[in-house]
């Protein structure tokens, strides 16, 4: 199989120079427009195959597919739902001491199995510094069991329990992530997968835990149509909702998608993401503007971490 | 030249899982397994164990990395008690169900509320349905010795099946006693070569497979069965190994019970774990005044041993089972599980309770319960409800 050749820091990347092997496999159990399947799939180019995935609960466990098949072409360990980082964990000891340590050991998990019931594993995972990538696949709620709230659903958004929308924000999991000060965090999106692919690379070219928060729009959950995953992506990141970035050992980044809308006038208004999701159809203009005040707010902190940044880097 | 020195339990349980070369830890501590855990860790520290520790945030991890572990071949151990256990409990049951062939030492200790740290057994008990291989230890020797066979019968590919190596809080863990260790390469041959193992899969990118996806009912049972079917190829794998352990060291564990004074015993009482020692003096006494008693300790719960029970409680006057451990609204585990074992056979059977939360049981005791089975022979009177023993303020 061999490894894929680059690894190299800023790389750009074209679609063409992807391999044209298939990790995720047709005939797979995704909705139409699944994101997951989206993201499993550029996870496969981007490491051509040479690691092993550990699933906990979440819709990945369904897209696999039921036995005696497997829509995955890379071993999968599934666990229990909390157990994720540990397990991976202990994979990776164990390719170490069998030397069989460049495998790469890649958690897939849900923002339920990361942000809720894992958090305390993976919290231990990322203090330990563990030698693995962990992807937080985020649809924003729990799909699996039918679109229930977790922390990672965004403030007003409708699921089957906030059905008059939630009255919480979102958890910020990659800045906790950051504070654990693990060699490396991004974020991603679906809708930008090349950018997706680069820093699934980034990591793999780094030891010790790296995070990748991949949002994830998800038709079926939000209450979009199937063929709109893409554009909904794009505009989380267009009106600044979801930032993109690396903080890449300690250094923060923000990807260059994203540069220009560092400048708020640069950013397209909430609402052209708003209404196109059957999830937000009830939001009122107070629900909206508290909306407005956390996308300031989000990206007031961002300015503030790249002057830190700069700082650190020595002031250039 | 095998050594012997004084050692904990828990001391016994580490220098065993040295021996058997375990090449992933991972564990939590907790009262009174964490000696266990400190020890290891001065053996990989120390460079005396080539072993890597993932030192985890809860059991619920522990057993999850140990899962991972075996899930690459590796020969992967953990140790735990009590809420520990029952914490791991979810992942207990991932590595029995899954076939993730590995070892982990129990400490038996009660669970709370109230708080105790003493002996009682319903912790592994209540994982007697999880697929593991469970065994009690009487003494550090057998802890020792049982925890280097595990590996043989975990590993063997007729089995396939995790371990669990099950001994009495401070009874066992904190009391020394001289256990002999036996030599390293002696052990080197007698356990199959660590990381070797690729039964019943292992991850690997060049032979992709998805381990545990969903499975409709018309896979399940197959699946199950398979399970079943490795408990009971344990049987006849777990007397090899202790036959062949006995050929190295001198101690043979060719059983899954251990027959003590039975064969023309009218009574027999049935026990595991520590208390096995208090009670086989209590039987050498009472047949020192002439009475037919004799134990019977079960040496592994599971697989249950059916056959030696049946075999050497037939015919018997009366059977007594005792438990440490409860089941409320019911009575003793192990009673439960005799009663059933025996069915067909027309031999009364009265169940004890005693020992809860490390509560002592004295040689008095057991010369106590034997008199009491002895009298409800003589009597010919039907079982009666479990009987607690010295419970205060009861007759
Ligand atoms: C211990 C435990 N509690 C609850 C469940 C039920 N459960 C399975 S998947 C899931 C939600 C998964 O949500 P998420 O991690 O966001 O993944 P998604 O389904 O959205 O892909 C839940 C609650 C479980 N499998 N295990
Ligand atoms: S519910 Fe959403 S994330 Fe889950 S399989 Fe369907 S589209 Fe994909
Ligand atoms: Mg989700």
């Amino acid at each position: 199989m061999g490894g894929f050749k680059g690894g190299g820091l800023n790389m750009s990347i074209s679609i063409r120079s992807l391999t044209l092997n298939e990790y995720l496999l047709p005939g797979n159990a995704s909705c139409p427009g699944c994101p997951a399947s989206i993201g499993l799939r550029m996870l496969g180019k981007a490491l051509e195959g040479r690691y092993v995935l550990v699933i906990p609960a979440c819709c990945s466990t369904i897209i696999e597919g039921p036995y005696p098949k497997s829509s995955y072409g890379v071993p999968v360990l599934n666990i229990a739902f909390a157990a994720s980082p540990s397990a991976a964990a202990g994979i990776k000891a164990g390719f170490e001491v069998l030397g069989k340590g460049d495998i790469h050991v890649v958690v897939w998990a849900g923002d339920g199995g990361t942000a809720d019931i894992g958090m305390a594993s993976l919290s231990g995972a990322a203090e330990r510094n563990d030698d693995i990538i962990y992807i937080c696949y985020d649809n924003e709620a729990y799909m699996n069991t039918g679109i229930q709230r977790s922390s990672a659903t965004p403030y007003a958004a409708w699921t089957t329990t906030t059905i008059t929308g939630k009255s919480e924000h979102k958890k910020n999991l990659p800045m906790i992530m950051a504070a654990h000060k693990i060699p490396y965090v991004a974020t991603a999106s679906v809708a930008y997968p090349l950018d997706f692919v680069v820093k699934v690379r980034k990591a793999a070219s780094i030891r010790g835990m790296k995070y990748i928060h991949l949002h994830s729009p998800c038709p079926t959950g939000w209450r979009f149509p199937s063929d709109k995953t893409v554009e909904v992506g794009r505009l989380a990141v267009q009106t600044g909702l979801w930032p993109l970035y690396e903080i890449d050992h300690g250094v923060f980044k923000l990807s260059d998608i994203c540069k220009p809308l560092l400048d708020k006038r640069n950013r397209k208004p909430i609402e052209e993401y708003i209404k196109i999701q059957g999830r937000f159809s009830r939001i009122s203009k107070e629900q909206l503007a508290e909306l407005e005040r956390y996308v300031e707010s989000l990206w007031n902190e961002i300015a503030l971490m790249i002057e830190k940044s700069k700082m650190s880097e020595g002031g250039c | 030249m095998a050594k012997t020195e004084i050692l904990t339990g828990n001391y016994a349980v580490a220098y065993a899982a040295k021996l058997s070369r375990v090449q992933v830890i991972s564990a939590y501590p907790i009262t009174p397994q964490t000696s266990i855990v400190e020890k290891l860790d001065e053996f990989v520290e120390s460079g005396e164990l080539n072993a890597k520790y993932v030192r985890v945030e809860s059991e619920h991890s522990a057993m999850a990395a140990c899962i991972g572990a075996a899930a690459t071949g590796a020969r992967a151990f953990t140790a735990t008690s009590s809420h520990g256990l029952m914490y791991m409990s979810e992942l207990v049951w991932w590595a029995g169900l899954g076939k993730f062939p590995l070892v982990m030492a129990v400490v038996c200790r009660a669970l709370a509320p109230p708080w105790s740290i003493w002996s009682e057994h319903n912790d592994v008990l209540a994982h007697r349905d999880s697929g593991w291989i469970i065994f009690f230890a009487e003494d550090n020797q057998e802890v020792l010795d049982l925890i280097i066979q595990s590996y043989r019968i975990c590993e063997d590919e007729r089995v396939l099946q995790p371990v669990m190596v099950a001994l009495d809080a401070f009874i066992l863990s904190h009391t020394s006693m001289p256990v002999s260790i036996p030599e390293q390469s002696d052990i080197d041959e007698y356990l199959p070569t660590p990381g070797s193992r690729r039964k019943p899969f292992i991850l690997d990118p060049d032979d992709p497979l998805t381990h545990g996806n969903l499975t409709y009912p018309e896979y399940f049972m197959e699946i199950r069965y398979e399970i079943e079917k490795s408990m009971n190829s344990a049987r006849r794998v777990i007397i090899e190994a202790g036959r062949r352990y006995g050929e190295i060291t001198g101690r043979y564990y060719d059983s899954l019970v251990e027959d003590y004074r039975c064969g023309d015993a009218d009574i027999v009482l049935v026990n595991v774990g520590s208390s096995c020692g208090d009670a086989k003096e209590a039987v050498d006494l009472l047949r020192d005044e002439g009475y037919k008693v004799g134990l019977l300790k079960l040496r592994t719960v599971r697989p249950f041993p059916f056959e030696d029970l049946r075999r050497i409680c037939s015919g018997k006057r009366y059977i007594g089972v005792f438990d440490r451990n409860y089941s409320f609204g019911y009575g003793g585990i192990l009673h439960c599980e005799v009663s059933s074992a025996l069915s067909g056979i027309k031999v009364p059977i009265q169940g004890f309770i005693g020992g809860l939360g490390g509560r002592d049981i004295t040689l008095d005791d057991y010369v106590w319960v034997f008199k009491i089975l002895v009298d409800m022979a003589d009597r010919g009177v039907e079982p009666k409800p479990p009987i607690w023993v010295g419970l205060r303020g009861v007759v």
